[in-house]
């Protein structure tokens, strides 16, 4: 018990001291804010058409990315690492061990969270809506742009989900990263690193600050929540 | 009056099964052509086909002559006002609410302000501006749902059962609103609905639907009292039909004999005819006893009461009297008579509330 009451103690000095700590954090921010960012622009219209679809073949794509999303990050960052790994077919683009390769690992973790879900936030709305809008006037981009509106927390759920899968996830950004300091070392693949070194006191400070992270974007969203509950 | 909407031989499927079918039928400039069917008849269908949100398997429908297909989609679209049984508004305020339409018309916001709080007075709910649609009661939504779709001001307004989700208070004074709203703007307007009291308040002409056929269309008093066939009889209310026989025609009056019973009857068909007798059971008079006063009721039947239905204020009284015949009466009536099941009866009704149909 003592070991985990000093490591707090020794985590909150940490964490006003220590400068590399908070490199590491606006990293971890940087990298999966971006593979959410580029998963969203993929996975918003992706699940627009899934969802708001009528196609041959939608069914078969559905349940693939609903697989897709419980895609284990660790298959990810191998099939990322062999892709990138100099004699690999984009080993080329010399990505390997760089912070565009975490994000390239992330973005294919978070595309399926965000597709499937915007496909069951839209197929949740009422689909007699659609012939509503169209009835109004509506131009198709104006109709997808309202059922949008129309479904805008369930989209913010995605987009957190999506956020919530590649900030927490190791596997993938060690593979492809290689946890390389002031590099690559994201918070997860540093807590990881410490534990192991048995320098708990800077792992738990990295996990406050994983943990403060999680809570800001839950906050935030709870937040808007509130907002709309109370209007 | 020209036609606005013309209909030629139209035919549309859903899922490989056709579920409409229109020969002709038109739509004249300002009237109000009330559609009614029972449920699944395909009143919506042939609603979203003039709105051009399904496509027809086969034929045309024409829009000032011209052929829906080679007009511009979204340009009709945004001619024509629809609204839904659900009144389906946005998670807006009302006032956002009314202006959708005229935002997706990219109309400039002061025209779309001043159209908006227009109609939100002309509905009576200019007060619920502020309000977000999800916190309406049914009628005030769809009140909102009416003023969105009279603010676009359309030339053709579609309705497809507006009022079928709310209680008859809400929804007598919202059709009597929409009564004189039509009549104001003067808008063209099919109306869909299965409820014969609403297409006789508000329909000019009254087109009825069955199984996915168009099988009368006509003036509703015309519709209502001559049915063109045994289905349309049944669903607009004719609760006795039966067939028989012209057994004597003079000069616009006939006998039939329907399982030996000799009724009279206005009508202008020759000896021999098989004909349907259809008659409406608030046309049928009751008497407990059998020897009736001289009256102009030409048809008096003696028979048994087989079963009585209440319904509301009324009761339904179903007697045998060799051919199954029922009345309307009210329970006052009913109580004064000391009405019973088993009970010997007489009915009487005049022969000019019987509609005869050729066979």
């Amino acid at each position: 018990m003592d070991l985990i009451w000093q490591g707090i103690r020794e985590a909150f000095q940490l964490l006003t001291s220590n400068a590399e700590v908070w490199g590491i954090t606006a990293l971890s921010l940087q990298v999966s804010g971006l593979a959410t960012a580029v998963s969203l622009l993929i996975g918003l219209p992706l699940g627009s058409l899934l969802g708001l679809g009528n196609f041959r073949g939608r069914s078969l794509t559905m349940s693939l990315i609903n697989t897709g999303m419980a895609l284990p990050p660790v298959v990810v960052g191998l099939t990322v690492c062999l892709l990138l790994w100099r004699s690999g077919p984009l080993g080329f683009m010399r990505l390997i061990y760089t912070p565009s390769a975490i994000v390239l690992a992330q973005t294919i973790i978070a595309v399926p969270v965000v597709t499937g879900l915007t496909a069951a936030a839209l197929q949740q709305l009422d689909p007699r809506l659609r012939l509503q809008l169209l009835g109004l006037g509506a131009s198709r981009a104006q109709m997808i742009w309202a059922l949008w509106r129309e479904a805008r927390l369930p989209l913010l759920a995605a987009l957190m989900a999506g956020f919530g899968s590649v900030i927490s996830e190791v596997g993938a950004s060690m593979m492809v990263g290689g946890n390389i300091r002031y590099q690559t070392r994201v918070l997860t693949t540093s807590i990881v690193l410490e534990t192991s070194k048995g320098a708990f006191e800077q792992a738990i400070a990295l996990s406050l600050i994983l943990l403060l992270l999680a809570y800001l974007v839950n906050l935030a969203l709870t937040w808007i929540q509130q907002r709309r509950v109370k209007r | 009056m020209s036609a606005l909407l013309e209909i030629h031989d139209l035919s549309v499927e859903r899922g490989g099964r056709a579920v409409l079918s229109v020969h002709s039928l038109d739509v004249l400039a300002g009237e109000v052509l009330a559609v009614i069917g029972p449920n699944g008849a395909g009143k919506s269908t042939l609603l979203l086909t003039l709105a051009r949100l399904l496509k027809p398997s086969q034929g045309d429908v024409l829009f000032h002559g011209q052929s829906l297909s080679t007009l511009n989609e979204l340009a009709f679209r945004r001619r024509i006002g629809l609204i839904l049984q659900e009144p389906l508004l946005l998670d807006l305020s009302v006032f956002d609410n009314v202006r959708t339409g005229l935002r997706f018309r990219g109309l400039p916001k002061a025209e779309t302000r001043r159209r908006a709080e227009e109609w939100l007075t002309r509905l009576g709910i200019a007060q619920l501006g502020t309000r977000r649609a999800g916190s309406l009661s049914g009628g005030e939504a769809q009140r909102v749902s009416l003023a969105r779709a009279f603010a676009l001001q359309p030339e053709l307004l579609l309705l497809d059962e507006p009022f079928s989700a709310l209680d008859a208070p809400t929804r007598a004074r919202l059709l009597a609103d929409l009564q004189s709203l039509l009549a104001d703007t003067k808008v063209t307007t099919v109306f869909v609905t299965h409820d014969l009291d609403e297409a006789l308040l508000l329909g000019g002409r009254v087109a009825v639907l069955l199984g996915g056929q168009l099988r009368q269309v006509g003036p509703p008093e015309k519709v209502f009292s001559m049915p063109a066939d045994e289905e349309v009889a049944a669903f607009v209310g004719m609760e006795t039909v039966v067939p028989g026989k012209v057994l004597e025609s003079d000069q616009g009056q006939v006998v039939v004999d329907i399982h030996n019973l000799h009724l009279e009857a206005v009508g202008d068909f020759p000896p021999g005819r098989q004909v349907l007798f259809c008659l409406r059971p608030e046309d049928v008079t009751l008497w407990k006893q059998s020897r009736l006063p001289q009256s102009s009721a030409r048809n008096r039947l003696s028979g048994r009461i087989r079963r009585m239905l209440p319904q509301g204020p009324l009761v339904q009284v179903e007697v045998d009297c060799g051919i199954p015949m029922k009345a309307l009466i009210t329970r006052t009536s009913a109580r004064e008579m000391d009405l019973k099941e088993g009970q010997e009866i007489t009915a009487s009704f005049k022969a000019t509330a019987v509609h005869l149909i050729p066979r």
